[in-house]
């Protein structure tokens, strides 16, 4: 019975398949794929906005949307209808075809990067041998989009947003990429499906997930940081930054090519977070080993909408960082630990299992991570903070 | 000639052409990046998944991202005013034709040709990549990567001598 439930989706797609012509049988099992991420994550990010314009809310001591359906559930389906209606403005002096592809070069690439995510057993679009490589090479393929949006829009604006997100993206894109490689040294592959399945395996009844490892725990929050800066989220959403640069990129989009463009930073979100999830936090694997018989699916979403939560909670308590602030923090400490991350890794993978282990790579760890932050505060002085003007 | 391949071509070639033709820098450079994308299409239609995706993250990634920058830092990105021909293209050409006629004459002359329309597909997985660049290869992996590291680690640190302010 579990197993079914389990593996309903994929049984349900094989009848399916199994209705068509010999010939047809790979391009419908195809479509059925793109359908269902397709619809699958676009809903997650109708659910999305609504749960983040509410916790916002609730951070920030105010109701949020409360007004479509109940409790304002149906936001997002006003909200959609209002894009679709909205009149789309180009402005004249703008490089029509450029501002025309800008939207959709973003989010082609981002639902690509979605098909190499596995959702649940036996249940991933496509299992390429390379598919981390392949998340990474579509990944940048949003950086080229940004500047298309900032170019074309031939506002000065949003060529600073643009430039601001390039250089955010290519500086973050160093630890994010390094600190998944630790995970593939360990696995050995770069197959997503393979890297879940080597964290299947449970000690006593607790999993034996990457990130509760010394390299895969510091790995972890090295990925999250930068992916969150990847996806221009808050505290790292500089290029839209409202106050200084109105919008950033996309500040001469409206109507749906605006909405395309917040889609695709959705989705994006959830692709690193997926990612996360495969490379760190076991997949589609369940917590413990006696809630193995819940389906796999549920855990994966229940950890997508856990990582969600994590975003949203981040974006309501931190303020928004300063350019240099956010070139620093990359270079100089980011990139640092990621490196000496690697070596942690290697370490461990050369070490006898046991204790000493866990000590030798906890300091290895710990300890440049206490010089790196007290070499970088060195002329800083930390004290009480006191307010010029606002007393 | 299948049709993928046929589409794929074309669509290179026209990027290509393109790339050299268009007016507005921004417009050739995005167009070179169209080209640098079919190339990955053409690896990975050969089954060169590895090369493909790589072709995919370093050039349409970075290369394409510095090449966008470098325009926009060094020049106004409106179009410009000289023709696009150079006077010199008389020139141009003549090189042209000289390499297409050397790389067909290698290519005829190679033994790839005699061996038949079919040559056996390898079947080289990434995980065989891995394998022969950590024993065969070892050595010039380790220089290239020392030499990367060294030169990331050197740029972090001469941006670090932060000016002295006051």
């Amino acid at each position: 019975m579990a197993d079914t439930l389990d593996q309903l989706f994929v049984l349900l797609k094989h009848s399916v398949v199994g209705w068509l012509p010999a010939q047809w049988q790979p391009l419908g099992s195809a479509i059925i794929s793109v359908a269902a991420i397709i619809l699958i994550f676009a809903g997650l990010f109708a659910i999305t906005t609504v749960l983040e314009r509410k916790g916002l809310g609730r951070i920030q001591n105010r109701y949020g949307p409360n007004r479509v359906g109940p409790y304002g559930v149906l936001q997002p389906l006003a909200d959609g209808l209002k894009a679709l209606t909205k009149e789309d403005i180009v402005p004249r002096a703008a490089d029509q075809v450029v501002h025309f592809l800008a939207p959709l070069i973003l989010v082609v690439p981002v639902f690509l990067a979605l098909a190499v995510v596995p959702v649940g057993r036996n249940m991933v679009a496509v299992d390429l041998d390379a598919g981390v490589l392949f998340f990474f090479a579509v990944g940048a393929a949003t950086e080229l989009s940004v500047f298309m949006a900032g170019w074309s829009s031939r506002n000065k604006y949003s060529m600073l947003g643009a430039m601001r997100a390039i250089a955010q993206m290519i500086s973050y894109e160093v630890p994010l990429i390094l600190s998944a490689v630790t995970v593939i040294m360990m696995v050995g592959s770069l197959s997503t499906v393979r890297i879940v399945e080597a964290q299947g395996s449970y000690s006593g009844w607790l999993p034996d997930w990457h990130v509760f490892t010394p390299w895969g725990l510091a790995g972890f929050v090295l990925f999250i940081i930068a992916g969150m800066a990847e996806s221009n989220r808050s505290p790292f959403d500089l290029p839209e930054g409202e106050s200084e640069i109105i919008a950033g990129y996309y500040i001469e989009y409206s109507g749906f090519k605006f909405a395309l463009f917040f889609l695709g930073e959705y989705i994006g979100m959830f692709a690193i977070s997926g990612l996360a999830i495969t490379l760190f936090l076991g997949g589609w694997h369940a917590p413990f080993s006696f809630l193995t018989w819940i389906p796999s699916y549920v855990w994966f979403f229940t950890k997508l909408l856990g990582i969600i939560a994590l975003f949203i909670w981040v974006r309501g308590t931190l303020p928004r960082l300063r350019m240099d602030q956010l070139m620093n923090f990359a270079w100089k400490f980011m990139l640092p630990m990621a490196l000496i991350n690697l070596v942690t890794a290697g370490v461990w993978h050369f070490m006898p299992p046991g204790i000493v282990r866990w000590l030798v790579c906890s300091l290895l760890v710990l300890a440049p991570y206490v010089a790196l932050a007290r070499g970088l505060l060195q002329h800083k002085a930390i004290g009480k903070r006191t307010y010029r003007y606002a007393d | 000639m299948t049709a993928p391949f046929a589409i794929i071509a074309a669509l290179t070639i026209a990027s290509a052409v393109c790339a050299m033709a268009l007016r507005n820098l921004v417009h050739c450079a995005l167009s070179l990046t169209l080209t640098f994308a079919g190339l990955a299409a053409l690896y990975l239609q050969l089954d060169a998944q590895f090369v493909g995706f790589a072709q995919i993250l370093i050039y349409i990634g970075a290369v394409a991202i510095l090449i966008v920058v470098a325009i926009l830092l060094t020049r106004g990105s409106g179009p410009a005013q000289q023709p696009i021909l150079s006077p010199l293209w008389i020139g141009g050409v003549a090189v042209a034709v000289v390499v297409f006629s050397l790389l067909t004459a290698m290519i005829a002359s190679s033994s790839v040709t005699r061996r038949g329309f079919a040559p056996p597909q390898p079947d080289i997985t990434v995980r065989q990549i891995g394998n022969q660049l950590m024993t065969k290869y070892i050595l010039p992996l380790e220089v290239i990567g020392l030499l990367l590291t060294a030169a990331l680690i050197g740029a972090v640190i001469i941006a670090m001598q932060e000016k002295e302010t006051k």
